[in-house]
C-alpha cells in the first residue's frame, strides 16, 4: 500500500514538473511532427505507398521522440540530485522506477496521438477502422519501449554525452520492441484479421512484463553509490 | 514514520568502515559512534572525507568495507527503519526547481509516509521562516533561501539523528543565528547532531564533540575542550586542497 | 591458478594451439567442392561467432557475480570479456562479408544469422561505451553490470523475433544447429573443433592478461594514495 502511494506521488510530481514548463512534451512532439514531416519529402509516398510506409515511420519518430524524453525525465532529477533526495527516503528503488516509467508513458501516449494525428492528416490515411487493434498493439510496444528507455535513461545520466550514450545504450535492445510494433501496426492498418499479427503483440506483451520486472529489480544498482 | 525501534538509546555507528570511489580512497577505517544527545562537529581540510562520512552514515553511499549500524543493526539490511531515523542536507539541495516550496517538502513527507501532513509541513515552514514565499518555485529563491528549504525537508520527519553538510552556507545574518539556536538546542531533546562547516569558531559554538578527519582518517575523536586545535590546525595549514571535499 | 598454470605456459599453449589450428584448416581439411580456397574462412569465422555469444554471456556471468558478491575481479573478468568478445564480434562481420560476396556475390543480407550477431555487436558497443563514459568511477561497474544483464535477455528477444521474421536464409545451417544433414566431411568438423579451441584458448589467455593488468593498476593507484597521504602527515 506504501508502494503505491509512493509511485502515485512520483508520478504525480513529474506530471507536475512538466505542467510547470512543459519542455519534455513539447520537445517530444515537435521532433516527433519534424520526423513525419521530413519523411515526407525525403519519399513522397502516395496512396498504397503510404501504407506500406507509415507504421514504419511512425515508429521511427516514437523511437526519437522517446529518447528526447526518457533524457529529458531524469534533468529534472538531476539538477539538485533530487534522486539522491528520493533514496534518502524509505523508499524501494524499484517504486521509483515504476514512478518514473508510469509519468514517461503518460507523456510518450500523449506525443504519440499527437504524431498519429498528424500523420493521418499529412498522408491522408484513416486511422478509426483499425483503431482498436493498432492502439493495443502500439500500447503494448510503447511499453517495453519506455520500460527500457527508463532505465536507461536512469544509467545514462551518469554519464558524459548522455544523449548520446542513451540512445547507443537503447536501440539495440529496444530491436525486438520496434520490429515488432512495425509488424503489429501494419497489420493492423492494413484491415488484416488479427489472429495474423497477434503473435507479435504477444512478444511486445512479453517484451514489456519481463524487462518491467528485471527493471524493477536491478534499479536498486542503478542508484546505489 | 516513527519505527518500534527501542527508544532507549538509539545509536549510529560506523565500525572500521572505508570508501572507494574507483581508484580513490576517501575513508580509512573509520570508526565513529553517535550516541542521543551528542552534537559533533566534523573538522578537516577539503579533501578530508567529510562529506563521504556524512553520506556513508546518511545511507546514501554503501561503504566499500565495515558497516554502518543502527542499534546494532546493519543499516542496508533494514534501510527503511535507518532512512527514517535520520536526516540529511548536503551541498545539493535536492529540491526540484519547478515545484514550489510547499510542494517540494509535501513530495518529501509523501516518500516519508508521514502523517498529519499539513501539521508538519506548517511546523517546518515555521522554524525556517519559509511561510512568505511557500507557494514561490524552488527555482526563483536565492541560494541562501533555498539553503533553508533543503534544511526542512532534512528536518521534516523528525529524525533522530541530523547529518547536515555545511549548513550555513548562503544564510543571512539572521538565519544564521535562528539556526544556531536550533541545533544548540536538539541536545535537550534527545537528539544527535553531525555536522561540519568551514567557519571552526561557528562550529565550536554549537558542538560539544570534535571529530577531525584528515586523508579518510580520523585524527582526533573527543570533547570539543580538550581538543589539541594547535596542532589540527597546523596540520591543516601544510595540507593543499584535496580531491573530494 | 597462478601457480598450477603460469601465464607462459598458458601463452605458449594457446600460440601452439593458433598454429596447429592453422594447419587443420589450410592443410589437413579438405577443400569445399563448390566454394574452392574461399570456404576456409569459415573455420574463423565460426569460431569467432561461437566465441563473441559466449563472450557475451560470460559478461553477463562477471556482471552476476560482481552484483552479488561485490568481488572487483568478477566485474574485471566481466569487462575483459566484453573487449575481448567486441574483437570476435567484430572479425565475425568482417570474415562473414569477405567470404560472402565471392560465394553469394554480396557483402550483406538482413538474415536470421547475420543480424542477430550484428545486434550483439552493437550492445558490446554499448557496454563498452558506457564503460569508458561513467562519470564516478566507482559506479561503472554496477552500471555497466546492470546493462549486461538487460542485454542478455534482449539477446533471447532478439532470436525470438528474428525466428517470427521468418528471413529466408542464405547462411549455411551449420555447425549450431545443422548436426548431420549439414553435409559437413568429417575431417572439417575436426578442423572447426580444433579451432575453436585455439580460439578460446587465446580468449582466456588475453582475458587472464586483462584481470591480471586491472588488478595491477589498482594496486598501483593504493600504493600511490599511500605514499601520497604518508608524506602529507
Amino acid at each position: 500500500m506504501h508502494t503505491l502511494r509512493i509511485i502515485a506521488a512520483i508520478f504525480e510530481k513529474d506530471l507536475r514538473v512538466e505542467w510547470r514548463h512543459r519542455e519534455t512534451l513539447a520537445s517530444m512532439c515537435v521532433f516527433g511532427l519534424l520526423v513525419i514531416f521530413l519523411f515526407n519529402f525525403a519519399f513522397e509516398p502516395a496512396g498504397e505507398e503510404s501504407l506500406r510506409l507509415l507504421p514504419g515511420l511512425l515508429w521511427i519518430a516514437f523511437a526519437f521522440a522517446g529518447v528526447l524524453g526518457f533524457n529529458r525525465s531524469f534533468a529534472s532529477e538531476r539538477e539538485n540530485a533530487a534522486l539522491e533526495g528520493m533514496r534518502l527516503a524509505p523508499v524501494d528503488a524499484g517504486a521509483i522506477y515504476i514512478g518514473k516509467m508510469l509519468a514517461n508513458l503518460f507523456f510518450m501516449a500523449i506525443a504519440e496521438a499527437v504524431m498519429v494525428f498528424a500523420a493521418s492528416l499529412w498522408y491522408n490515411f484513416s486511422f478509426i477502422p483499425a483503431l482498436g487493434w493498432f492502439t493495443l498493439s502500439t500500447f503494448f510496444c510503447t511499453l517495453g519501449y519506455v520500460a527500457v528507455g527508463t532505465i536507461f535513461a536512469a544509467i545514462a545520466a551518469n554519464t558524459r554525452m548522455r544523449e548520446v550514450m542513451l540512445p547507443v545504450l537503447q536501440f539495440p535492445v529496444a530491436i525486438p520492441i520496434f520490429i515488432a510494433g512495425v509488424e503489429a501496426s501494419t497489420g493492423a492498418l492494413k484491415g488484416d484479421p488479427p489472429g495474423d499479427y497477434a503473435s507479435w503483440i504477444k512478444l511486445a506483451a512479453g517484451f514489456s512484463v519481463i524487462f518491467v520486472v528485471l527493471s524493477y529489480l536491478l534499479f536498486e544498482f542503478v542508484l546505489e553509490e | 514514520m516513527p519505527f518500534d525501534t527501542p527508544r532507549a538509546k538509539p545509536e549510529l555507528e560506523l565500525r572500521d568502515v572505508s570508501k572507494q570511489f574507483g581508484d580513490l580512497q576517501a575513508l580509512r577505517g573509520v570508526c565513529l559512534r553517535v550516541a542521543p544527545g551528542d552534537s559533533i562537529l566534523l573538522y578537516g581540510p577539503n579533501g578530508a572525507g567529510k562529506t563521504t562520512l556524512l553520506r556513508v552514515l546518511s545511507t546514501l553511499a554503501r561503504p566499500s568495507e565495515g558497516k554502518v549500524l543502527l542499534n546494532g543493526e546493519d543499516v542496508h539490511s533494514n534501510p527503511a527503519a535507518a532512512k527514517s531515523a535520520i536526516g540529511f542536507m548536503t551541498h545539493t539541495t535536492f529540491l526540484y526547481g519547478e515545484l514550489t516550496v510547499r510542494e517540494n517538502l509535501e513530495f518529501a513527507g509523501k516518500l516519508f509516509g508521514l502523517r498529519a501532513m499539513a501539521e508538519r509541513l506548517s511546523n517546518a515552514m515555521e522554524t525556517f521562516h519559509l511561510h512568505e514565499r511557500a507557494e514561490t518555485m524552488v527555482r526563483e529563491l536565492s541560494r541562501g533561501y533555498q539553503q533553508r528549504v533543503s534544511l526542512a525537508r532534512a528536518f521534516l520527519h523528525d529524525p533522530q539523528f541530523l547529518l547536515l553538510d555545511e549548513p550555513f552556507t548562503g544564510l543571512d545574518a539572521g538565519s544564521t543565528e535562528s539556526l544556531q539556536t536550533l541545533l544548540r538546542g536538539l541536545g535537550s531533546q534527545g537528539k544527535s547532531l553531525i555536522f561540519s562547516t568551514h567557519d571552526f569558531e561557528q562550529g565550536k559554538a554549537i558542538a560539544r564533540r570534535l571529530v577531525a578527519l584528515e586523508g579518510g582518517r580520523v585524527l582526533y575523536d573527543g570533547p570539543m575542550e580538550a581538543a589539541p586545535l594547535a596542532a589540527l590546525k597546523a596540520g591543516e595549514r601544510s595540507h593543499g586542497a584535496g580531491a573530494r571535499s | 591458478m597462478k601457480k598450477t598454470f603460469p601465464q607462459t605456459v598458458h601463452l605458449a599453449v594457446t600460440l601452439a594451439a593458433l598454429l596447429v589450428s592453422l594447419y587443420f584448416i589450410f592443410l589437413y581439411a579438405p577443400q569445399e567442392s563448390t566454394m574452392g580456397e574461399v570456404q576456409r574462412i569459415f573455420y574463423i569465422h565460426v569460431s569467432s561467432g561461437n566465441m563473441a555469444f559466449l563472450a557475451y554471456f560470460l559478461t553477463f556471468f562477471g556482471s552476476f557475480v560482481y552484483l552479488w558478491k561485490r568481488n572487483e575481479s568478477a566485474d574485471d573478468f566481466a569487462y575483459g570479456s566484453a573487449e575481448v568478445g567486441f574483437i570476435f564480434c567484430t572479425c565475425v562481420l568482417i570474415t562473414g562479408p569477405l567470404w560472402a560476396k565471392p560465394v553469394w556475390g554480396i557483402w550483406w543480407t538482413w538474415d536470421e544469422r547475420l543480424t542477430p550477431t550484428f545486434f550483439l555487436w552493437l550492445l558490446f558497443v554499448g557496454y563498452l561505451m558506457l564503460r569508458s563514459y561513467v562519470i564516478a568511477p566507482g559506479r561503472a561497474a554496477l552500471l555497466a553490470a546492470v546493462v549486461s544483464t538487460l542485454g542478455v535477455v534482449d539477446v533471447v528477444f532478439d532470436f525470438w523475433v528474428i525466428r517470427m521474421k521468418s528471413y529466408r536464409g542464405q547462411h549455411p545451417a551449420a555447425v549450431m544447429g545443422g548436426g548431420e544433414n549439414s553435409g559437413l566431411d568429417p575431417r572439417m568438423w575436426v578442423a572447426v573443433f580444433v579451432t575453436f579451441v585455439a580460439c578460446l584458448l587465446l580468449f582466456s589467455y588475453l582475458v587472464r592478461q586483462y584481470m591480471r593488468v586491472a588488478a595491477l593498476r589498482r594496486q598501483v593507484a593504493r600504493l600511490r594514495q599511500l605514499r601520497d597521504s604518508s608524506s602529507g602527515a
